[in-house]
């Protein structure tokens, strides 16, 4: 099978401007119509849902939380970026579209980049108008601070809550559109499986997880804005309730799943402390706009850091790369910080953290100017850890973080499967192998707000969609294999508590799939996944009633599609040969120890067909052609 | 340093709103006090369910203090014994061996019981729809730095928008008034000119809204700021008040 990414001809800068005007328009008496289901209220969902009534859809939007502001976008601290520049520092539509590319290790598709960038301005005033309150100098305009990776200063930020800020924003425009009767709201209702008919995506089976009811809802498309797959590592940085679920049932109903192995490390997290840990806490990696990352220079070296004079000091980063030093991009500190701890230089009581100090920033800007910039950052990591980081150095270790992977779409958002179209960090499209700092509230909000409006209504106005009713056999099909495999979870009277399997599950995929990633240890993983998701189906307990507001229910069901996907995951980096990005092979690095692509072999997206059990993968390859970037050794020395 | 220690929770169970509910009685053994409270609540939870018992359910989601998910009332108080904290923000640290916890859900006629801790805040959601926003259609908007807002002004309506919807300020209220949350947002729209023409319409609807959907009135008793884990200042009530002045004037 071809796969066709239907990116549009004609040169970079003018494909988004000429493909909008070729993109069939759907009459405006006509929208109202048409029903549209989208799954997720985080940036690109609820950004989605909202803009598409505003245009006179009819929308039915899921959300699996109490309240469609919940959505884990809230969760973004550092902020966000757009080509405004505003600072005059040289900024450009055309630079912010090179530096994604190039951060993206050359794994993403250049025209999607390139739009990602043109629209990047449009958000900021959207957000602007709405009254999100980003922060300001003096003068009333939008202040600016430059983020992980970027040498300019691109990103907008509303204090340490960015992502809060701007969900509530969108989240906002949802609700007007409630109001207005263009959105009905599904709160409580986690999406169990796709409904495919005729070959088209044609709506949803839910489980309301108050009443434990299993509903249908049918619609002429649908869109999941369902977010990443972090948690099948078990400890990340993700949301409780963040799983992969959504887009693992519609991978199994024949939609691809590309480049699941992409996934990032976050450099700066609070590290593991205890095996009853549930979750690991990001320190947002503004930080290392002011604080700087050593160890000891001295192996094993236990002295207290304030006791370890200057001279002892390794600041590994400004070392290595003099030109970005602590800005170096996400994968490339982290990988950094893993290599130091490995040679036995990490800090703290497990050896597996590195210093980020603050000492040299308090002593040239005041400690209050500090606290002004990352207050709240800092009383988290107190609360966490119970030391004062204005005092001691905050001590940091990579985590999961953030999926670069996901469903594969064409350049209009909408997958193989005609009719399902994926938004936001669900999809795989604008972020290759590594996503820049400040760049998923972007591309959330530039595919809710500014790509789907326009691609929506071209599919709908260029394909037959005929009624259907959720009564026709494949809703009633799929809603018995729903509820089919939810007395399954509930008979199997087991001894193990959910979340010990997927903590097992967690440890071995990061053992052997996490910050580096070799055959050997890949092949085992396949063998042992398997093995951990035989004793979930044999030995796990699931308690309590399928009627019923049931939350260990729930847990099992996303831990159960995290057993099947996580394989796929590990297929997929053992497929991939080459380093890139997030995914380094250790069989595949320069002699300075980073990643070292094949291009030759590897530039492609791995799109991966399941069948309906999830298993027997089946490869289709997008070859990706650079023609205004050339492909180079990302340095940032 | 972390230790452990042990305590007695009483927990509020209650299937659901037609059902009533008591308190049952759980030894949580051997906590580190490093954990938060709600990781010692997926400790007691895990052991639960392995006896085949029902686990304590409570709503959560970020842990990270940010999404308004997650809270309960112990020992009184709404999110717990620390200021400017949400229970997932909450450490055992704070405890002592041999303590007993009163774990409770908000208390409050607009927030019904689902099960056990979680209760159904989508009163909250009714009043935001009912005015909370700008209406600005996407694409709409013109270029960010048309209208300078002075920094003053966008700093404190970042005060308001800290606001992350627990619902902790109506669960510490004896009158079980929302009206913290409400004057937050308000007031977040009304210092910006962004949101000046909707104003007066916009107070006036998200209170007839707040008062329908059977919150109590505030009648000064600060319990919420106190227990707000994103410290919203009550100030935020007294503009609310002035707006609806306002707006009655202007009418």
């Amino acid at each position: 099978m071809v796969l066709d990414s239907k990116v549009p001809s004609g040169p970079i800068s003018e494909k988004w401007t000429k493909h909008k005007f070729d993109l069939k328009l759907v009459n405006p008496a006509n929208k109202r119509k048409f029903e549209v289901i989208v799954v997720g209220t985080g940036l690109a969902g609820a950004s989605a849902a909202a803009s598409l009534s505003e245009l006179g859809y009819r929308v039915k939007s899921f959300c699996i939380q109490d309240s469609p502001r919940r959505a884990h976008s809230i969760a973004a601290q550092g902020g966000i970026n757009a080509a405004k520049n505003y600072q005059n520092d040289g900024d450009s539509v055309y630079r912010l579209f090179y530096d994604t590319v190039k951060g993206g290790d050359y794994r993403s598709r250049e025209a999607n980049v390139h739009r990602l960038a043109e629209v990047s301005v449009n958000i900021i005033d959207q957000c602007v108008a709405q009254g999100v309150p980003f922060a300001r100098e003096y003068g009333g305009l939008l202040d600016n601070r430059s983020f992980g990776g970027a040498q300019v200063s691109r990103t907008f930020y509303a204090r340490g809550q960015t992502g809060q800020q701007l969900l509530l924003g969108a989240y906002s425009a949802l609700m007007k559109e409630v109001k207005r009767g263009g959105v009905e709201l599904y709160p409580r209702r986690e999406m169990l499986d796709l409904v495919v008919a005729n070959g088209q995506a044609r709506g949803i089976v839910v489980r309301n997880l108050v009443t434990g009811e299993i509903e249908s809802h049918a619609a002429h498309a649908v869109l999941l804005a369902t977010g990443g797959y972090g948690n099948v590592f078990f400890l990340s940085t993700n949301a409780k309730a963040c799983n992969v679920t959504a887009a693992w049932r519609a991978a199994k109903r024949g939609a691809f799943f590309a480049n699941p192995c992409y996934t990032q490390i976050h450099p700066t997290c609070i590290p593991v402390h205890g095996d009853y840990q549930s979750k690991l806490t990001l320190m947002s990696e503004s930080l290392r706009n002011d604080g700087r990352i050593w160890v000891p220079k001295k192996e094993g070296d236990n002295r207290k850091p304030s006791e370890i004079p200057e001279q002892d000091r390794d600041y590994y980063l400004e070392r290595r790369y003099p030109s970005f030093g602590n800005l170096v991009p996400r994968d490339v500190a982290s990988r950094n910080a893993k290599d130091m701890c490995d040679t036995g230089h990490g800090v703290g009581s497990t050896g597996q953290a590195v210093y980020l100090d603050f000492r040299d920033a308090i002593d040239r800007l005041g400690e209050s100017a500090i606290r002004s910039r990352y207050g709240n950052l800092f009383q988290m990591y107190e609360k966490i850890v119970d030391e004062n980081p204005y005092k001691s150095p905050m001590m940091i270790y990579p985590a999961v973080h953030y999926t670069m992977g996901g469903l594969w779409v064409d350049y209009n958002l909408m997958s193989n499967l005609p009719g399902l179209h994926v938004l936001g960090e669900a999809n795989f499209s604008d972020h290759g192998a590594n996503r820049l700092g400040a760049s998923a509230l972007m591309q959330g909000l530039a595919d809710g707000y500014f790509v789907i409006p326009y691609t929506l209504g071209h599919y709908l106005a260029t394909h037959k969609v005929e009624d259907i009713s959720t009564d026709a056999p494949e809703f009633k099909e799929v809603e018995k294999q729903a509820a089919n495999r939810i007395e399954k979870l509930l008979n199997i009277n087991g001894k193990r508590a959910v979340n010990e399997i997927h903590r097992d599950l967690g440890l071995l995929m990061w053992d052997k799939c996490g910050m580096a990633r070799n055959e050997s240890g890949l092949k085992d993983a396949l063998k042992k996944i398997p093995e951990v998701r035989e004793e979930f189906w044999n030995n796990v307990n699931v308690v309590g009633s399928p009627g019923s507001f049931n939350q260990n229910l729930e847990r099992a069901g996303r831990v159960a599609d995290f057993l099947e996907f996580g394989e796929l995951l590990v297929h997929d980096a053992l497929e991939r040969a080459e380093s890139c990005g997030g995914h380094f092979r250790e069989e595949s690095q320069t002699e300075d120890g980073e990643a070292k692509r094949d291009d030759e072999n590897f530039c492609y997206v791995a799109a991966w067909e399941i069948d309906q059990d999830g298993g027997n993968p089946i490869l289709h390859k997008e070859p990706l052609e650079f023609e205004e970037v050339s492909l180079t050794q990302r340095s940032y020395k | 340093m972390s230790k452990k220690i042990n305590l007695t929770l009483k927990v509020w169970r209650q299937p659901d709103n037609r059902t009533s509910g008591r308190f049952e009685v759980y030894p949580a053994q051997d906590i580190d006090t490093d954990m938060s409270f709600l990781e010692m609540l997926d400790v007691v939870n895990d052991e639960l369910e392995k006896e085949g018992k029902d686990p304590i359910a409570f709503d959560h989601d970020c842990r990270e203090g940010i999404c308004g998910m997650c809270g309960c009332v112990i020992n009184g108080q709404a999110h717990g014994p620390d200021a400017a904290t949400t229970v997932c923000q909450l450490h055992m640290r704070r405890f002592q061996d041999g303590m007993t916890l009163v774990i409770e859900p908000w208390r409050a006629k607009a927030f019904p019981i689902i099960k056990d801790l979680a209760v159904d805040r989508s009163a909250f959601d009714r009043v935001i729809s009912a005015g909370g926003y700008i209406s600005v259609r996407t694409g709409a908007a013109p270029d960010a730095h048309a209208v300078p807002v002075p920094k003053d002004s966008a700093d404190q309506a970042m005060d308001a928008a800290a606001c992350i919807g627990c619902g902790a300020c109506v669960a510490a209220c004896p009158n079980a008034s929302a009206m913290l949350f409400v004057s937050a947002k308000v007031s977040q729209l009304a210092l910006l000119p962004q949101g000046q023409p909707e104003r007066d319409q916009r107070v006036v609807s998200m209170v007839s809204q707040m008062d329908s959907e059977g919150f109590g009135n505030c009648s000064n008793h600060y319990e919420c700021e106190a227990s707000c884990p994103k410290e919203i200042s009550i100030k935020n009530i007294a503009r609310m008040n002035r707006e609806l002045t306002r707006a009655g004037v202007r009418s």
